[in-house]
């Protein structure tokens, strides 16, 4: 354990910034100090803006994105096609889709995977919203975008068996050779979904 | 690409060697640094010197936890804070260098891997440079004990021979603790459980045929010598796989044994509840060894003749790699195995390693039983955490 050197308040904004992702306790020292020595320049904006953010940062109702207005910026666009509902397990895979500008649609974030090992079932994923959305006549695709790990695909798998009764067309991301990707350093079983998930040309 | 001329002599270019090995605060090293040429390597000295934390550093320079499946934790020399391990190695692609090491106060289990000084994502990179296989007196029992023991040595010997089964290996394994949290926590939709299965179904079956396949090939190696006129001092290994997919791959296509296990996963479900767990799968199958010649099961046969037969499996694995390598045979590492021989297996596993072109590690009390090795070896004397040549 490091020894104290400053004050409470000082310790505290370093014990919380070391807590962010990304940071450690020392790079947390390092941001904290520069914090202090842009006091009016940096320090004052962001405790302004985070308080802000804490006031007026709600969860979308419709599809469990973080916004603030009760209906998201995504949800309330009227140019967004509202017949593809994107499907994702975090706001982070969101906003990562977002960045590419690639989904027409809209989104709906489940809030994490079905893992029976960390206790999460579907009543703790906002999985009913989901279904309840895709029985709008105006949807006609749900797309699942969700992580290639063994939780995110047998989320995927047990999602299709729910949307069954929906009338939509149930799709999901295709797993394989990445873009700019060379075979040669593919491993096995990234190059059997590949050949799996293959397309007519 | 290999020599014309003589067969018998590796070029020194298709050779898997370590140049330089340096530890630093591991197990009962402070500080060691030995220089080495591509010879087989002969550690002797007393009990509790360090000879096996040496082949266990030697073992961690390829991926996996060492040649005794420690925690890294425990690796740390008392009273330091950390380990780390550093060596030149010429392998395939040319010279290497290899760092891996752990710290106590580390935020994660696994060890940091640095390849030619690039860190690298996981030590599962360290797989393209070094193959490394051993035998240690841990393994004394591997025939008579119980088939998880045969199951993690056959997969280990897999993994040495094709990295990316380990993928399917942790898949399948991931999968099957999600299953079977299902089963104990008494779940009855079966919709929960068809998503972890269809991944059981496929990694399972890849798993069972990537084992079928290596056993075939280890099969048709130990068999060699026997129709050859039996040159080798170690009697070939009938192997057996048993186990429900592997059993049906012989027969069927891969596609139709994953449909199979999908519905036998879901038949089962019922039975499965009331144990609590998985009860079917490659994670039960069993590789069943007899001695060829005898044509009696190996747990039958004497101490000595296991330890002949494992040693024969060990070499005939080692040819393996080295086939499907270029040429480059793996390092294997001998824990106190050569004490064990009498004088004629003695010389045929020192010919058998000079055959293979392999820089071989091995232990032993008295340096007297390496005397046969000659100038073939580097001998090293291991005293209170010291080498000395």
């Amino acid at each position: 354990m490091a020894r104290k050197v400053a004050g409470p308040e000082i310790e505290q904004l370093i014990q919380l910034l070391a807590r962010l992702p990304g940071l450690g306790p020392r790079s947390a020292r390092r941001a904290a100090l520069h914090l202090i020595n842009k006091k009016d320049q940096l320090l004052a904006p962001l405790a302004a803006a985070m308080t802000a953010a804490r006031d007026k940062i709600v969860i979308c109702e419709t599809c469990g994105n973080v916004d603030t207005s009760i209906e998201c910026t995504i949800c309330a666009d009227p140019r967004r096609d509202v017949s593809l509902i994107c499907v994702v397990e975090e706001v982070a895979d969101l906003w990562a889709l977002e960045r590419a500008g690639v989904i027409k649609g809209r989104y709906h974030v489940l809030g994490g995977t079905l893992s029976p090992l960390d206790g999460v079932g579907p009543e703790e994923l906002s999985i009913a919203g989901l279904i309840a959305r895709a029985r709008a006549p105006e949807v006609k695709e749900i797309l699942l975008a969700l992580n290639a790990t063994v939780e995110g695909q047998s989320t995927a798998h047990y999602l299709m068996d729910q949307l069954e009764t929906c009338e939509v067309t149930v799709s999901q991301l295709a797993h394989g050779v990445p873009v700019g990707g060379e075979l040669d350093y593919l491993d096995e079983g990234t190059l059997a979904a590949a050949i799996k998930a293959r397309k007519t040309l | 690409m290999t020599s014309q001329v003589d067969p018998e002599l590796q070029p020194a270019r298709h050779r898997l060697w370590i140049a330089r090995l340096r530890a630093t605060d591991f197990r009962n090293y402070e500080a060691l640094s030995v220089e080495l040429d591509d010879r087989s390597v002969v550690l002797t000295g007393p009990n509790g010197a360090g000879k096996t934390n040496l082949l266990e550093a030697v073992s961690l320079l390829a991926p996996g936890r060492g040649l005794g499946r420690a925690q890294f934790a425990d690796m740390i020399r008392h009273g330091a804070a950390g380990w780390a391990l550093n060596a030149i190695l010429h392998s395939a692609h040319g010279e290497v260098e290899i760092g891996t090491g752990y710290r106590s106060d580390d935020q994660t289990s696994a060890r940091a891997v640095r390849i030619n000084g690039e860190t690298a994502r996981s030590a599962g990179a360290l797989g393209d440079y070094t193959r490394t296989i051993w035998l240690t007196p841990a393994m004394d029992g591997l025939f008579t004990g119980a088939a998880g023991e045969r199951r993690r040595f056959l997969d280990r010997l897999i993994q040495s021979l094709d990295p990316g089964y380990r993928s399917n290996l942790s898949r399948f394994e991931r999968a099957m603790r999600q299953r079977n949290r299902l089963l104990e926590d008494g779940e009855a939709s079966s919709s929960r459980y068809e998503g972890f299965e269809t991944q059981l179904a496929e990694a399972g079956t890849a798993i069972a045929a990537t084992r079928l396949d290596t056993v075939t090939r280890l099969a048709r190696l130990c068999d060699t010598p026997a129709k050859g006129g039996d040159a080798s001092p170690f009697p070939w290994a009938e192997l057996v796989l048993e186990g429900v997919l592997e059993g049906r791959l012989l027969n069927e296509a891969a596609v139709d044994v994953e449909d199979f296990y999908l519905e036998t996963l879901a038949r089962c479900r019922e039975q499965d509840r009331a144990a609590r767990r998985t009860l079917e799968g490659p994670h039960r199958s069993d590789l069943i060894v007899g001695h060829g010649p005898k044509g009696a099961p190996a747990r039958r046969c004497s101490t000595g003749e296991q330890k002949a037969l494992l040693i024969g499996l060990v070499l005939a694995h080692a040819e393996l790699v080295k086939q499907q390598s270029d040429g480059y045979a793996p390092l294997i590492l001998l824990d106190e195995i050569v004490a064990h021989l009498d004088e004629a297996r003695r010389e045929g596993l020192f010919h058998e390693i000079e055959r293979l072109g392999a820089q071989a590690w091995m232990t032993g009390t008295d340096a007297a039983h390496f005397a046969p090795m000659g100038a073939h070896a580097q001998h090293f004397r291991i005293e209170n955490g010291g080498v000395c040549a």
